[in-house]
């Protein structure tokens, strides 16, 4: 299709043989901004809270009890940090996307800034990540041998039932990274096919669509990896 | 034919079956809350997470329509 916006993130240049991508810039400032958000946050904890500290409590909060919800209250001491980082670096990347200035500066020819999750190796690196995080829990939570229980039976049809679940979980980063690399590369085309036609009041709607679309998808993406996580490290239930 | 043809079926066809599987879910949520009107919260989360599945497959389609 005529491409408004390419499906391979531009690079912008080099540093020792590493390119560095407008999304890999645009995940720095992400990652930037939410790093001194949270310093700021949590500077002088108090036990009256009041501004920043209270807002983050209020996200904190109603994220641990959704975990806790799905975990059980010992799990998810582990699970919260890693479910509530996920959701919270993917949100605020998406609503990043969506200020002035992401498709429109541009650098030597091409886009200075693009939206960190409309490039597939992003979301598959994030992906990937969440994985390996399940399968480490999974290791932790049940030791080697029940680890490998789960997939190695001795009984031809468990056996089976483990090499599909295997091939399931390919099937699950595949999902986890084409899901959100969809919704946002979509929403960036759609963006800049209406943007050319009339730029000033017709981009609305799509502007709100995307603002919720950026919301729901790091919601899924975060309540997916939980249960993923808690699906995983769950023992072996005895069928007797 | 024109090459936009094949991104044009893709999405087309590919986008039936969740579009049914979407409104299902809605369906179903939407009688349930009517039956219980209190568990309007219960039901919602679940409801966002099905449907986000079931998009994800028209997803997949305009993905491949996005490369052709």
């Amino acid at each position: 299709m005529e491409s408004l916006v390419v499906l391979e993130a531009e690079v912008l240049g080099h540093f020792k043989n590493l390119p560095i991508t407008n999304t890999l810039l645009a995940s720095w400032i992400a990652m930037f901004i939410l790093a001194v958000v949270s310093i700021l946050a949590t500077r002088k904890v108090q036990l009256i809270p009041s501004g920043l500290q209270s807002l983050f409590e209020i996200i904190v909060d109603f994220g641990y009890t959704t975990v806790e919800d799905l975990a059980g209250s010992k799990k998810a001491k582990a699970f919260f940090p890693i479910v509530m980082t996920f959701f919270l670096f993917i949100l605020f990347s998406n609503w990043l996307g969506l200020m002035p200035g992401f498709a429109t500066i541009k650098f030597e020819g091409e886009h200075f800034l693009r939206s960190m999750n409309s490039d597939l190796n992003m979301t598959l690196g994030l992906a990937l990540t969440s994985a390996a995080l399940t399968h480490a829990f999974a290791i932790y939570y049940l030791g080697i041998f029940g680890y490998l229980k789960k997939w190695f039976a001795l009984n031809p049809v468990f056996l089976f039932v483990g090499l599909l679940e295997l091939v399931g979980e390919v099937t699950k980063v595949l999902s986890l990274s084409l899901r959100l690399f969809g919704n946002i590369f979509a929403g960036e085309v759609a963006l800049l096919a209406v943007s050319s036609i009339f730029a000033f009041v017709a981009p609305l709607p799509f502007y709100f669509l995307e603002i919720i679309v950026g919301f729901v998808q790091a919601a899924v993406f975060a309540m997916l990896t939980l249960v993923f996580m808690v699906l995983l490290s769950e023992k072996h239930a005895q069928e007797h | 034919m024109p090459a936009n043809f094949v991104s044009g079926f893709t999405i087309a066809f590919g986008t039936i079956f969740p579009a049914i599987a979407i409104g299902l879910i809605g369906f179903k949520a939407m009688e349930s809350i009517g039956r219980n009107p209190d568990a309007a919260n219960k039901i919602m989360p679940p409801m966002l997470l099905g449907m986000a599945f079931a998009e994800a497959i028209a997803i997949y389609a305009l993905v491949i329509a996005f490369i052709k």
